[in-house]
């Protein structure tokens, strides 16, 4: 192949890239900027608490329960390996508040509520009921968008906060069931180990995530293409989009809480 | 009076309207005619500021339609979309009510519900469709609700997109009389788009036919069979020959 054909595919490759994020970003400005401007929707809005965040809850806490459970089984083999199982509380209780706990309910946020807010506002744009809400004199970026964002970022964090605490005792019960923990030892030793930046870098991370869960769940749905197929490739697109926007975001903010 | 003057739009490089001339006298019955795909669609979505025209100029009543007060401009329309476009997590009287519950026009929610059943009523639906959702109605009911939700905050302008597509000859027929009576009752200025000839004879005072991205022709509607147009007549006899081709 021509180095200049490939070099010229690959230009255009990062353009491509480029404009794309220039696109989400002014989508996700455009939405924060209609969170902060009248008219508000409290029922859209109390709508959308409950399906992402109420309705959330039993699929995060299986999520954590079982992680937490075989987090503390791996620490305690792999422990064992240097005669230092008896950090299982320490690295439970860590691995959940850092890292797990915010990812695994990203994830689980961008599996349940981005391809459900994308598949939901694709199908109102097909069947035209985004016009519909136009000549009704109603903004879809306020009446769809803004509410959906605004509950993803309170209502993250706080399914966050619910599965470290729901991973950390999954961790509690395997230790102390299975592993001969001593339970009071083992919650002292959870406690003493946390600091506060851990569970602010959680809440941040929550945040962030639920922000990107809704975001582009609202972005591909507006955008997408025609009939059941561009239904469908919304729904793919924005679940593919949140969740490797999730890992990034998560990269990005372990470096911003701990490599300082 | 909507009025539109050498109105152009594209989609990449399809050139949907080619130069577009159009005037709805005020209080009149507007119903334009063409193939699928002319761009009819594209036209009714142009006034209501839904699609962006490439150039050229719509007037409502004499002023710009792209300027001034959005919110004031789109309260002045009602709209009937083709499949109704009803709000799936909403009840009957709440997509009937929409306007009235929000925005500008907010009632309190029993004045509201109560205006929209009188709206339902109006449409031949009884009280009891109220709190039932669109999914759990038929498709000429689900036309009927749409047609009350347009109606329901007594719009100076309403349009019809398609109003009979999908529905049996008799649906079509109370659809085309209600759509006939409100607007007569109201004195709405209406704009209609339709393939359905007995829609056109039911509906319209007035006809245009687009083709080719421009109007083809424009005249009352006791003229069309005469009009001596050969897209008119070629598009009410339904012939594969003619100016029209068949193969699109």
């Amino acid at each position: 192949m021509n180095p200049m054909t490939a070099l010229g595919g690959l230009g255009r490759a990062v353009l491509s890239l480029m404009a794309a994020f220039g696109r989400v970003a002014l989508f996700a400005l455009d939405a924060i900027s209609h969170i902060l401007r009248p008219p508000f929707y409290p029922r859209e809005f109390g709508m959308a608490l409950l399906n992402i965040g109420w309705l959330s809850l039993p699929v995060v806490g299986l999520t954590a329960i079982f992680t937490g459970g075989a987090l503390a089984l791996q620490i305690y083999a792999g422990g064992a390996r240097f005669n230092a199982e008896a950090v299982v509380p320490q690295i439970v209780a860590i691995g959940m508040v850092r890292e797990l706990g915010p990812v695994l309910v990203g994830l689980m946020i961008a599996a349940r509520v981005t391809s459900s807010i994308a598949a939901e506002i694709a199908t109102m744009k097909v069947t035209e009921q985004i016009d519909a809400l136009v000549t009704l004199s109603t903004h879809p970026m306020k009446y769809l968008t803004a509410p959906r964002v605004l509950a993803a970022l309170i209502t993250v964090p706080a399914l966050v906060a619910v599965g470290d605490v729901i991973g950390i005792a999954g961790g509690y019960t395997v230790a102390t069931q299975n592993l001969g923990f001593n339970p009071a030892t083992y919650l002292k030793n959870t406690v003493d180990f946390l600091e506060t930046r851990d569970i602010v870098s959680s809440l941040v991370k929550g945040a962030a995530f639920g922000l990107i869960a809704a975001i582009m769940g609202c972005y591909y749905g507006m955008n997408s293409g025609r009939g059941a197929q561009g239904v469908g490739r919304a729904t793919k697109g924005s679940v593919e989009a949140a969740a490797v926007l999730i890992l990034a975001a998560n990269f990005v903010l372990t470096g911003v809480f701990f490599s300082l | 009076m909507i009025r539109m003057e050498n109105v152009h739009k594209a989609f990449g490089d399809n050139h949907v309207l080619q130069g577009l001339d159009l005037e709805i006298p005020k209080g009149t019955s507007m119903v334009i005619i063409g193939g699928s795909g002319t761009g009819k669609s594209v036209a009714l979505k142009c006034i209501l500021g839904l699609i962006q025209p490439d150039s050229g100029m719509i007037y409502v009543d004499g002023k710009d339609a792209s300027k001034g007060d959005r919110d004031a401009f789109l309260a002045r329309f009602g709209m009937l979309f083709q499949g109704a476009a009803l709000f799936d997590s909403m009840t009957v009287w709440q997509n009937v009510a929409f306007r009235l519950l929000r925005g500008s026009l907010k009632r309190p929610a029993d004045e509201a519900r109560e205006i929209a059943i009188e709206k339902l009523r109006r449409v031949g639906l009884k009280s009891d469709v109220a709190d039932r959702f669109p999914a759990e109605l038929s498709g000429g009911m689900q036309k009927r609700v749409g047609l009350a939700r347009a109606i329901a905050a007594e719009p100076e302008i309403i349009f019809f997109d398609e109003p009979t597509t999908g529905l049996d000859p008799i649906m079509s027929g109370v659809i085309n009389d209600l759509i006939r009576e409100i607007v007569t009752e109201m004195g709405a200025t209406a704009m209609t788009i339709t393939h359905d000839m007995s829609s056109v004879r039911a509906i319209a005072d007035n006809v245009a036919m687009l083709h080719g991205g421009v109007i083809q022709w424009t005249g009352p509607v006791g003229q069309m069979d005469a009009s001596g147009d050969p897209y008119v007549e070629q598009f009410i006899s339904g012939s594969a020959e003619g100016p029209i081709e068949a193969v699109r």
